[in-house]
């Protein structure tokens, strides 16, 4: 996936403001940024709820506003803020929209995904009672129903216990490991980033001030960890504009 | 086209309506209370005079409360998204507007149906109420009828999408703002010259007054049913290009991903 000089502006705020990068094959590309950074802005770009003012968003060299189905056929998202809807089970939630991707073999699939997000005893349970943690779970089967290319999860693992969340961790890496799919995640939990992400990209009022690898990023920047890093760009971000090449 | 994306449309509403006594419920309700409503009125009418208004008033009645339930059906559907806020989701899926709307006109075609044969098990046995009164004709109302309502139904849904959540309230009386003006119980004629004027516009004039000539007994012209044909498909042209417009600035102006909000400004 390409992003090429992507803007959004909502009257005189920018948002988005001129953000480029791309998210390679089997690459898990991480976006922080403090709340209102432009995070969420730009994972609806890409996915084709909202036209950005300028730039466009690519997916194997297609662009959403060229042949939008075909772009979105070819990713997939999970975002704790929009859950399945409450008055369907996990089952129906899940046939509806293998249907709506068009997923072959659909029953053996939602199969494999409620064993994988151990969903199973919850598939004629309706979304609404499950807990925000069997949910999210719910939404990341979702997310991959379509074996998508692109995966956007958009802090997928913010409502789940520790032991959960470690195990979803381990099933999106397995899946991309396994699909070579690319995949932009976003997170508050940089100790999550710093686990799972090749490449992170650091943005704050809609600008990608750093980039690089989670692990080295740090101290390249005289900081100690990710998350004093973090902070300084939340608290600081003009201090280190320009840095990213 | 896929035709797999346009039944998820029609698999979702079947998931819940299947499991809702809610939804089932004003599938029947509505329309058998009104059948026995009017039925009993025309009763009575039919008493104090020599007419015989089953056709006239109850067979307008009954062909009126079709097109209400095609156009929500329609709506209905648009509202689950709403009230289930699932426009995210939905809309980030290869669905394109076309297969949505075709979604939910097939849908609509499957509740109406079910309604007009609610309407007809109380009209024809209960009040003698009989098709063959309108002979060939029953098939041009019902087309005209049924392809307003989902002229309606989508414009209403593009007025909701555009004015947020709450708008809902003003897609419920559309019926009732339009049945003074296309003569459903009386002639257009008794209508002042510039609610006439308004009459010629809306499809279902033609309809009602057709089936009034026809039950009277008059020289049937074909000529208003081939307009009333045309103006419903232009009705049902213009909804679809009105929702579509509708549609895009919402992903322009970003109320798809905010939609509870109601508005972006």
């Amino acid at each position: 996936m390409r992003l090429d000089v992507l803007r959004k502006s909502y009257g005189a705020v920018a948002a988005v403001d001129g953000v480029s990068f791309v998210v390679g094959p089997g690459e898990i590309v991480g976006l922080l940024g403090p709340n209102g950074a432009g995070k969420t802005t730009t994972i609806n770009m890409v996915m084709g709820v909202l036209e950005p003012d300028s730039g466009a968003v690519s997916v194997e060299g297609e662009t959403i506003s060229s042949r939008r189905s075909w772009v979105l056929s070819r990713m997939n998202f999970a975002a704790g803020y929009a859950p399945l809807p409450g008055n369907l089970t996990v089952y129906q939630n899940l046939r509806v929209f293998s249907l709506l991707y068009s997923v072959p073999n659909a029953r053996e699939r939602i199969a494999t995904l409620l064993g994988q997000f151990d969903l199973i005893r919850f598939r004629n349970v309706k979304c609404g009672t499950l807990s925000s943690g069997e949910q999210t779970r719910v939404s990341l089967a979702k997310a991959l129903l379509n074996l998508p290319h692109l995966l956007l999860l958009d802090e997928p693992t913010a409502s789940l216990d520790p032991a959960t969340a470690r195990h979803i961790r381990s099933v999106i890496r397995s899946y991309v490991a396994e699909s070579r799919a690319g995949v932009l995640w976003t997170s508050h939990n940089m100790h999550e980033v710093a686990e799972v992400c090749d490449r992170v990209l650091l943005l704050s009022r809609g600008r990608i001030l750093l980039g690089g690898n989670p692990k080295t990023l740090p101290a390249l920047h005289g900081k100690k960890n990710l998350e004093d890093l973090f902070i300084a760009v939340a608290l600081e971000p003009l201090s280190l504009e320009g840095v990213l090449p | 086209m896929s035709v797999r994306r346009i039944a998820a449309v029609i698999v979702r509403y079947v998931y819940l309506v299947r499991g809702s006594l809610s939804r089932v419920f004003p599938l029947f309700t509505w329309v058998a209370i009104d059948m026995v409503l009017w039925g009993y009125l025309t009763r009575y009418l039919n008493t104090m005079t020599a007419s015989n208004f089953v056709p006239t008033l109850l067979g307008a009645v009954l062909l009126w409360n079709f097109f209400i339930r095609v156009m929500q059906g329609v709506t209905m559907i648009f509202f689950e998204d709403v009230w289930s806020r699932n426009f995210l989701n939905v809309f980030s899926t290869p669905i394109s507007i076309g297969e949505y709307l075709g979604g939910m006109v097939l849908s609509s075609v499957a509740t109406s149906v079910i309604g007009l044969g609610v309407m007809l098990a109380f009209a024809v046995p209960v009040f003698g109420f009989s098709v063959s009164a309108y002979g060939v004709l029953a098939i041009p109302f019902l087309l005209v009828l049924f392809l307003f309502g989902i002229a309606m139904g989508i414009f209403g849904c593009a007025l909701v999408l555009r004015l947020g959540p709450a708008a809902e309230w003003f897609i419920w009386p559309i019926p009732a703002l339009i049945s003074p003006f296309v003569g459903v119980l009386y002639p257009v004629d008794t209508l002042p010259l510039w609610m006439r004027g308004v009459a010629r516009a809306l499809p279902p004039s033609y309809v009602f007054e057709s089936l009034r000539s026809l039950v009277l007994g008059k020289d049937i012209s074909f000529t208003p049913l081939v307009w009333g044909s045309g103006l419903a498909l232009l009705h049902l042209f213009a909804a679809c290009w009105i929702f579509r417009d509708v549609f895009r600035r919402a992903v322009r102006t970003g109320l798809i991903a905010r939609y509870s909000a109601e508005s972006v400004s």
